[in-house]
Formats: structure tokens, sequence, C-alpha cells
């Protein structure tokens, strides 16, 4: 079954060990050991670790598109944000008459802009199942429209950047207006509890904290899996030559659409877990300037390499809390220093330089260079 | 959610009756004083608690034609004019700081200086006599004021005429040596006589686009003469057809004027991202710096905005050049054929220049002046005037189109830079020296954005995140017009423009937004190479 | 029948579901037909009035000065580049002017370019697999397993090839020369009906061209092989039949022989050093 084929590499074993071990001793940490201990894990370190994840998540599915495809993305933040949205408007039919206005039906934001009743694109929220399969089918389908709009017409490299990033922006725009009827600029907030479990305990969080490690972990094996394929391998091949993959006879936009898709659901699932995590979604998370934040994570980390995008965005997210906490009006200049640093002397990102000193050590070529031999056959 | 809070009846309707009423009282005894042509006796007679004594006085003095009437009669409207309390001089306020108030004399205008607020009683009016001064300041103005103060007068009186000011204008028509004066008093006549019930009256006010005129044809069409409803009626509708058109004008203006902006901040773009195939991502930021280097000008050369803004022309370029040398040289010359990582490398330093920007000078907002032949309007009709600094932006984008067609088309410079973009290595096999050209191309292309910042300084607020906001606009009317043609750029920034202004109306300026980028993106699909593709096998890259 | 007596039959395969047929008809004779194909770019006529025939089996050399419109005729055949005019047909049943790309691909028409284009990041073993006849849609591709008969036959190109060596090798590595070679294995999986070779000995050394000779001339017969070369030392060597382009169109046809002796061809390559010479 190409699904299990990951579990058979090193590199994805590895992986799988240290994001378990990590999870095990943070949840250890944080109920086993009492308060004031040096070693104890502070509920909101869960909670920014779990923030953290989500991030990873996301990061691992641009990496999958950038770093495999070739299509450098800067609209990816607006799948997250989708994939948030559905959550939050699931979050906020489960107020229920526990708002502000007390009204059983209608979100706080909606009684105060005097709307009488729910616009039909809410209904069902209500329900976990169908909100939590808007998480995946709603970003995915905006990708699949747009996607099939854009490699139709052949739309690649520098062109398909900016009009990603044309997307998210215009998605921004629209999600501030109030008429859209997603809370305009506040965004949706103030959420009670998720399935039944109240947000704003620590067990919650912690349970969300885990929930997160396990997504990115099904997250890394389904991309692992992808790419570990023979269809990893047509998309690398148009990555580096895609008029040559065509006359192979692959339908080059057809894999180039199913890829995107895969990945735009993968960052739903990472907005959706975000959401109930910082409390708050609104249409900042559509900000062109996030979308390029995340691929900055994937290439510190390492373009086409999925742990370094996993390790780009928690070392990156760790340095802005690290920042903005002590200096913050520095992190612009880190983050902007970062950006050149990284693509004028790091092309292969962390993952890269890993790669480099491993090889040197042991003088084989790295999993990431070529798939195991093993895994191929 | 915003109501609309505009409707005129209920503040004219009164107004008008009590300046009827008004008005009738007040022509009577001004016989008397006007034989008097002492200025001092005449300001003595407003002096009085009782407002209409105060509108025998003010008739009084429209009548004495005293040399200094506009002038009295302006400061009485501004409650400037006011009366020392132990001289009884009267004098005229100029400016109030805290209690001091630098006075001038009424009579002669010569300055006195500061007094103390308490040491002044103020000339008090009512609104009654407001509307009335308004009305005979426009009849001063009409006697004795130069042939633009006329016109402005004439138009004023549009819907404000009385009864009793019907003889000395019908007078005043036959002497006024403008056709346009005697026009606007022609039409402020037959609105009075059309409020008398005058059908023959609207023939004159056909087509006009004065809103007064409108306001009294409206009125009219609630008459009980079936034929002045006719007519006005009629009227109206001419008035409508002729409001739509100039309408279209000014959307066509606000239209090209906002696409003047697009063309200047994406021009420089077409070079460096069309010509040379960079993308830069901090263009924007080069356009906040030349908006700086405004600000920066204008704080050197104090009380001289005019001169500092043209002076910011050169050093807007200079500053945003060097910027970008800096930046192809630092970081973009390392990244070559590496187009997704030098958009990365370069946003990077866009970050980096806002931050600076912050740190440096300030997060908040600038105030860049405009300079006074720049502010103001070109009054083109009543219902159409153009903004002069959005006139001089337009013409600046043009000029700087037209020069860099120039230098890319006759230039030594031009030449090489068609010629490095056509085949690398065999212009440099020639003898182009290909670095060279880059920077050279590159400081162009930013210098231009610097250009964009000074021009863009006059319409929007100066501040760190200026560049951002014009950073995708600026790539999608590149991309829209296609890669490497400046015409196209020029074509798609201007049609863009009026496309927006276009939408605005019925769908707002947010969404008209929205719908101008969903549009783009759906015609990039269509014609992935824009409006004006180049051909061939070149193109294929 | 009805749409839904059509969707609901169970007897057979929807047309879209059916693996695209290479069954090429060539009962007529020949595999390739353009006729009066034009292209023109910006009013400059890169092709104009073509007319060229490929037989079944056929070894074909086309030679023709700078410009004369080579390779704008192997992307007019592959679906790169649409014509403005004129029909071109693979077989009797396929009008390739209303395919892509992929479609072509897949009937068997395989193409290498004149500049090697293999997938450098790939190791040459990946490369011939991408290579190879398969079902080329998304979901089998990625369940896809390489069976022992796959990778017999891999083995066997990668022998033919003489790159058995280096298969785990990643493409990037090789020499100019084995990227051609390898280049021309990827055509070999692609098991083509018919194969257009882009310049194959470009900057091959005299061993290296005399094994291409071999191994193209080995393939005709088995298949039909249109080869663009400048060397004519290598067009001797291989050709039976050529065809002389200028300008868009056909100039002369026949055996080398015939071709260098007719005097308005011996002028076109004349004229072009003349100019060259200028």
């Amino acid at each position: 079954m190409w699904l299990t084929r990951p579990f058979n590499e090193r590199s994805t074993q590895i992986f799988l060990l240290i994001l378990t071990v990590a999870v095990i001793a943070v949840t250890v940490l944080h109920l086993a050991v009492p308060a004031g201990h040096p070693l104890y894990v502070s509920g909101y370190t869960v909670g920014l670790l779990g923030k953290y994840l989500t991030y990873a998540l996301l990061a691992v599915a641009v990496d999958l598109v950038w770093g495999y495809l070739g299509i450098l993305s800067l609209g990816h933040g607006a799948f997250f944000a989708i994939g948030g949205y559905a959550m939050g408007m699931y979050l906020m039919r489960q107020i229920g008459d526990r708002g502000t206005y007390g009204d059983p039906i209608l979100p706080d934001f909606m009684v105060f802009l005097n709307w009488d009743s729910l616009p039909w694109f809410w209904y069902g929220f209500d329900m976990a199942w169908f909100a939590f399969a808007m998480v995946l089918i709603a970003p995915g389908l905006l990708a699949l429209v747009f996607g099939w709009l854009a490699f139709r017409s052949r739309v690649t490299g520098v062109y398909l950047s900016i009009i990603t990033q044309a997307m998210t922006f215009a998605l921004m725009l629209a999600f501030f207006r109030n008429e859209m009827g997603f809370g305009g600029n506040n965004g949706l907030t103030d959420f009670r509890e998720l399935l039944g479990f109240d947000l704003r305990s620590g067990a919650t969080r912690l349970g969300l904290f885990i929930a997160s490690g396990v997504a990115l972990a099904l997250g890394y094996v389904v991309c692992r899996s992808i790419v570990g394929s023979k269809l990893g391998r047509v998309c690398v091949a148009t990555r580096d030559a895609e008029a040559r993959t065509r006359f192979l006879g692959y339908r080059v936009e057809r894999f180039q659409l199913f890829v995107f898709v895969v990945s735009a659901m993968l960052a739903g699932v990472a907005g959706a877990l975000y959401v109930p995590q910082v409390g708050i979604i609104n249409p900042s998370e559509f900000d062109p300037i996030f979308s390029i934040e995340i691929v900055l994570w994937v290439a510190l980390g390492g373009r086409a390499s999925l742990y370094g995008a996993v390790i780009g965005a928690v070392l990156v997210n760790y340095a802005k809390t690290v920042f903005t906490g002590v200096m913050p009006d520095a992190w612009l200049f880190a983050l902007g220093g970062l950006f050149v640093f990284v693509t004028v002397f790091l092309p292969q990102g962390v993952a890269g330089l890993l790669g480099h000193l491993k090889r040197r050590r042991d003088d084989e070529p790295s999993d990431s260079e070529t798939p195991d031999k093993e895994a191929t056959a | 959610m915003r109501i609309p809070c505009y409707s005129w009846t209920p503040r004219v309707m009164p107004r008008i009756v009590t300046c009827l009423l008004i008005s009738l009282l007040a022509w009577f005894p001004m016989a008397v004083q006007a034989q008097e042509d002492d200025g001092q006796a005449l300001l003595e007679a407003l002096d009085t608690r009782s407002f209409d004594d105060k509108s025998d006085a003010i008739t009084a003095i429209i009548e004495s034609e005293h040399e200094r009437a506009d002038v009295w009669l302006q400061a009485l409207l501004d409650s400037d004019l006011q009366r020392l309390k132990d001289s009884g001089r009267f004098v005229i306020a100029l400016e109030t700081a805290g209690l001091d108030v630098t006075v001038e004399d009424a009579m002669t205008g010569e300055a006195i200086g500061e007094v103390s607020r308490r040491d002044l009683d103020r000339l008090t009016i009512n609104n009654a006599l407001r509307s009335q001064l308004r009305s005979a300041i426009s009849l001063v103005e009409l006697y004795n004021g130069e042939q633009d103060a006329r016109l402005d007068a004439a138009r004023r009186l549009i819907g404000n005429v009385e009864e009793e000011q019907v003889e000395p204008l019908t007078n005043r028509m036959a002497e006024e040596p403008s056709a346009a004066v005697r026009h606007r008093l022609n039409q402020a006549l037959a609105v009075y006589r059309l409020n008398q019930g005058d059908v023959e009256a609207v023939e004159v006010l056909s087509g006009s686009l004065n809103s007064n005129v409108r306001v009294a044809l409206n009125r009219a069409t609630q008459s009980e003469d079936p034929l002045v409803v006719d007519a006005a009626t009629t009227a109206l509708a001419d008035i409508e057809q002729n409001l739509k058109i100039n309408r279209a004008a000014e959307t066509l203006y606000f239209g090209l004027s906002m696409g003047s902006v697009l063309v200047l901040a994406a021009i420089g773009l077409a070079i460096t991202f069309g010509v040379m195939g960079v993308i830069n991502m901090a263009h924007g930021e080069l356009i906040m710096l030349g908006a700086y280097t405004t600000w920066a000008m204008q704080q050197l050369l104090p009380g001289q905005p005019g001169l500092a803004l043209i002076l910011a022309i050169p050093a807007g370029f200079m500053v945003s050049a060097l910027v970008g040398v800096a930046i192809e040289r630092g970081v973009i010359q390392f990244l070559k054929g590496r187009p997704l990582e030098t958009l990365l490398a370069t946003f990077g330093i866009s970050l980096i220049l806002q931050q600076l920007v912050r740190t440096v000078i300030s997060p908040l907002n600038r105030t860049v002046i405009t300079p006074e032949w720049m502010s103001g309007s070109l009054v083109v009709n009543d219902a159409l005037s153009l903004t002069l600094n959005r006139m001089y932006v337009l013409g600046f984008a043009l000029v700087v189109f037209a020069g860099l067609i120039l230098i890319m088309r006759h230039t030594r410079l031009g030449l090489e830079v068609r010629a490095v973009t056509q085949n690398r290595n065999m212009a440099r096999s020639m003898g182009i020296r290909a670095t060279r050209v880059d920077i050279m191309t590159f400081a162009l292309g930013s210098g231009v954005a610097g250009l964009a910042g000074v021009a863009l300084s006059q319409l929007t607020n100066v501040g760190p995140n200026l560049g951002q906001n014009y950073i995708i606009d600026s790539f999608m009317v590149v991309v829209f017009g296609g890669v490497g043609n400046l015409w196209g750029t020029l074509v798609a920034g201007m049609s863009l423009g009026i496309i927006n202004q276009v939408l605005e109306p019925w769908a707002g300026a947010v969404l008209a937004k929205i719908i101008v980028l969903v549009f783009i993106i759906l015609f990039i699909q269509k014609r992935p190479r824009g409006l004006f593709p180049q051909k061939g096998r070149a193109a294929e890259g | 029948m009805s749409f839904f007596q059509a969707l609901t039959e169970r007897d057979r395969v929807f047309d879209f579901m059916t693996p695209q047929a290479s069954t090429v008809d060539v009962r007529h004779g020949p595999i390739l037909y353009m006729e009066d194909v034009t292209v023109s770019f910006d009013g400059f006529k890169a092709i104009n009035k073509l007319n060229l025939t490929i037989d079944d089996g056929e070894l074909r050399c086309i030679i023709g000065p700078n410009g004369a419109g080579k390779t704008t005729m192997m992307d007019i055949i592959t679906g790169k580049t649409r014509p403005n005019e004129g029909s071109v047909w693979f077989g009797s049943r396929h009008n390739l002017l209303h395919m892509n790309e992929p479609e072509i691909a897949s009937l068997g028409i395989g193409r290498k370019f004149q500049k090697p284009t293999v997938f450098e990041a790939l190791s040459v073993f990946e490369n011939l697999e991408l290579a190879m006849a398969a079902d080329k849609r998304i979901i089998p591709t990625l369940t896809a397993r390489l069976t022992g008969e796959v990778k017999d036959r891999i083995d066997e190109v990668l022998e033919t090839i003489g790159l058995t060596a280096l298969r785990y090798q990643p493409a990037g590595i090789l020499s100019h020369g084995q990227k051609q070679w390898l280049e021309i294995g990827m055509l070999l999986m692609q098991r083509p009906r018919l194969l257009l070779v882009d310049e194959p000995v470009a900057g091959m050394t005299e061993q290296e061209m005399e094994r291409t000779a071999e191994l193209l001339t080995g393939l005709a017969g088995k298949q039909s092989v249109v080869v663009v070369e400048h060397d004519m030392g290598f067009v001797r060597s291989i050709a039976r039949q050529v065809t002389v382009l200028h300008q868009g169109s056909v100039l002369a046809e026949g055996t080398m022989d015939q071709v260098s002796s007719d005097p308005s061809v011996v002028e076109v390559y004349l004229g072009a050093d003349d100019e060259e010479a200028a």
C-alpha cells in the first residue's frame, strides 16, 4: 500500500520518533511536574507549542508544492485561513445563546449588524461533522478552481506566485467587509467549547496540542508517501523540466492540480487546529505578508525536505516569540535579514546543511537527495 | 451601513422665507442714511441690539458704495467685526491666539496690533442676517470686484435674489462687460422669476448645472400652474442628461488620475521585472523612499514647499536609484536565474527598509505640503471641477513615461538593455558590459520608483506602509499589460484605473478593488502573457 | 439509446475511462503525413507550405541551414506549436492538430530535444522509470509499484545505452554525451512508433557517434525515426532517405547522393556560406 511506504524510510521513522517523544515529553512535563519546578511546562507554553505544530503542518503543505512541484504559492495563508474560518464558524455556532446578545442562533456580530437570519453559507456549521468536512472541502475547492484555471493555461513560475498573492489579497479585502458575513474586521472569536470540551480548560488545551502533533504526523506521512511514489518523481520532473515531462506523456497540469489541492487541504487542517488554540480567526491571516513568511520557514528549513519545513517553522516562530517579547522593533529587521541570508547563503536551508554535515561524516548520499533504494524497489 | 444624511428642503425653505421678509422690512429707510458718507456712522448703526435695525444698517452700507463696504460685510459675516470697549473704535480681528487678538482698524485698514479679547465687543448676527450678508456681499462684489470675483458673486446670487435686488441687478446686467457674468446674472434673475411663477424663465435655466437652479426647478414642478410644471420637468430632464455627461467625465478623470498613479508605480517595475526579469518586491519601498525624500526636502527648505517639491524630483530619483543599485549589487546579482529566490530576498529587504523608516523617522505618517500652485481645482462648470494636484500627477506620469520610451528607444543604454535582454551571452561577446547594463537598468527602474514616490506624496499619506499598498497593484499592472512592454503597462494602468472608478459608485471602493483583482486573475488565465505579449521563439524562453 | 441508458450500460467502459489507445493505422502507407503546413511568428513564416511524409519503419534524415524550420517542424508534430494552416496526421486515424503534448506523446511519438533535457535531480534509473510506457494518470502513478518486469525492461535499456554502472547516480552528474544517451534511452522506454531526434550527436566523440548511428539504424524497421542533424558525416553514415529544408519548405528529397548533387541544394548551402562570410 502506497500510504505505508514511508514507514520503511529511515528519515520518516526518525521524524516520527522525535515528534512522538517531544509530544509525550511535553505532556508529561505539563501534567506530572509541579508548577514552579524548572522543568514544568505551563499551559501557556503548551498552547504556544500547539500553535507551532499547526504552523509546521502548514509549512509541510507549502513545501509539498514548492519543494517538489516548483510552484511558489504566495497564497497558502488563504487556505490556512479558510480552514480556520470553517472551524471558527463551527465554534461560533457552539456558543449558542451564551453570547452577549443571547441569540440562540445568530452569532453576536450578526445581531450587532441587525441581521435577522443566518446567511445560507452558515447552515450546517452547527454540526461538527459538517464543519470538519468543510475544513477540507472549502480550501480544497478554492485550490481546485484556482489551480484548474491557472495550470490549464500554464501559468507557472513567478506569474503564479504573483496571482496567488493577488488571490489572498483579494480574499483579505473581501473578508474585511462586514457584508461578507464572516465578522468583518474582528473576525470570529469568544469561542467557548469544541465538541463539548471547554476551550478555556487546561485539559482541552493539552488535547489540542496532542491533536496538532497527530495531525502533523499524519500530514507528514501523507506528503512523504506522495513524494516517495512515482507521482512524487513526476512532480520533481515537472519542477525541473516541465516541457520534457509533457513529452513523456504526463498531463502535467493534472498532477500539479492534484498536489496543489492536497496541499491546500493540509493547510486547511492546520488552520482549523490553529483557531481553537489561539481563540480567534480574523482577516489578517489572509495578509500576503503572512503567506510569504510561511515560504521563509520552508526556505530556512530546507526546500524539498519535509522535515526541514518543520524545523524551519518551529525555529522562525520560536525566534518570533522571543524577539517580539524582548525587542519588538528588531523583529522585522531580523526577519528581513533572515530572508536575505537564507536565499543568498543557505539555499538548501538547515536540512541541506544537516545533509551536508552527515555526508561529510559517513560519506554517503543522504536520503533527502536520493530516495531510499528499498523504498523505490 | 451608512445612512445618507442629505436633504436640502428643510434647511433651505425657511431661510428663503425669512430672507424675503427681512428684505421687505429693510429696504424702506435706506435713503436717510445713505446720504451720510461717513463710515463711522454706517458702522455705528450696526451696533444695535435689534436684528431688524442691523439689517437696515447692512442695507445702508451696501447703498453707500463705501470703498471698504465689502471688507466690513465680510468681517461681519465672519464675526470678525468688533468694537474696542474703551475707545469705541471699530476693528477687524485678523488672528486669534488664546486671549490675544490681532486687529486692524476697520476704517483705514491700518494694523493696530494685539489686544485682549476681553477689551472687545463682538457685533453679533443671526442666520437671517448671515443670509442677507452673503447676498449683499455678492452685490457689492458685483459692483467693484475683479471679473473672477464678479463671476463668483453672480453664481452665489443664483437662488438668493430678493425682490429689491431685481432692479439693480437688471441694471448691472446691462452694464456688465463680461458675457459669463451676464449669463450668471441672467440665470439668477430667471430663478427669481421662476419662483414668481414665470414660465418663460425656464428657458433660460434649461441645461444649467447649478444646484440652486435645480432646487428652483424642482420646486417649480410642485407648482399649481401646469405650464410651469411641464416646462420645469422638461428642463430638469435636460439637466439630468447634462449632469450624466459631466459625471461620466468626472469618473473618467478620476480613473485617469488613479491610472496615472498605477502607471507611475508600475512603470519602474516594468523595467526591472519586464526587461531584466528581476522580481523586486522592495519596489514599493523604493516608492516610499521617494515620498520621504519629498518630505525631507520640505524640511530642509521650510516655507518653500513648491521649490522643495521640484528639487525632490531629481533628489527622489537619485535616492531610490542609489538604494536600488545597492540592492542589485548587494543581493540580486547573487541570485541570477533564480527568480523565486530573488522574490523572497527582496521581500526581506522591503521589510528591513520599512522598519528602518519606522525606527529612524517615525512610525506615524508625515505631512507633505502641497504647494499653492498645485492646490485648488480647475472649475469646468458647476458640476465638474478637476483637482489640480491630480492633473499635475497625470501630466507628470505621462512625461515620465515618454521619457522612458525615449531612453529605451533612442539611447545607447536602451539599445544595450534590449540587446542584453534578448541574448545575454551574444551581447557580451559583442563588447557590451552586461554587468554595467544591469546596474544602469536597475538604477533607472528604481529611480522611476522614486519619482512615483514624489508624485504620490501629493496624493496620499506618506508613511512606512506607503509602498506596501502599491506593490501588488504594480505587479498586476505589469502582468496585465504584458511583461516587457512599456506601452502595455501604460494601457493596463490607465484601463485598470478607469475600470476601478467605473465600478466604485455601485460596488463601493473595496468591492471594486476585489472585482478588479479577480478580473486580472481570470484574465491572466486566458492570456498568460498579458494584453500585449511578446511573440515568437524568444518569448518561449 | 438514451444518455441514461448509455450511462448504466454495464458491458462497456466509458471512453474517458479507457486508456489512450495507441493503435496507429498505417494500413494506408505513411505514419506521418504533413500537408501545406504554415506557421508564422509576427509575419515571419518559419514554416511555409511544408509537405512531408514519413513511411512506417523508415529512417529519415532532415538537413537544412539554420532557420530552415527544422525545430519548428518538430514543435508542430509534438503539439508545442500550432500551425496557422495545414494538416498533420499520425497514421490515417489521428489528427495531431486536435491534441496536446501529453496526448501526442501517449500516441507513441517520442522526442529528443536539441539540448539534452533529462531530470537532473532524479537518478538515471528514475529517469527511465518515468519515461516508461505505462498508465500515466494520477492515481495509477501514485500507486505504481516497480514490478520485476519493469525492472528488467529498465535494466535492458540501461545495458543498451551503457549506463548500468551509473544507474543510481543523479542524472545531473552525467557528461554531455551520457545525457544524450540517457535521453535516447528514455525514448526507448516510451516504445514510440515515431522517434523525433534533434541533433543526437552534438558534442559526442567519434566512438560515441558510431554507437549512436548503430543504435538508430537498429531501431529503424521496428520504429520510424526522424533525425535532424548538422553533421554531414553522421547523416551520410545512417541515412537512406534525406530531406532538405530551406526557408520553411522542402527543397529536395532523395538519397544522400541525389541530394548533394542537386544544384539548388548546393546553391542554398554555398549561398549561406557567402552570407556568413560577408
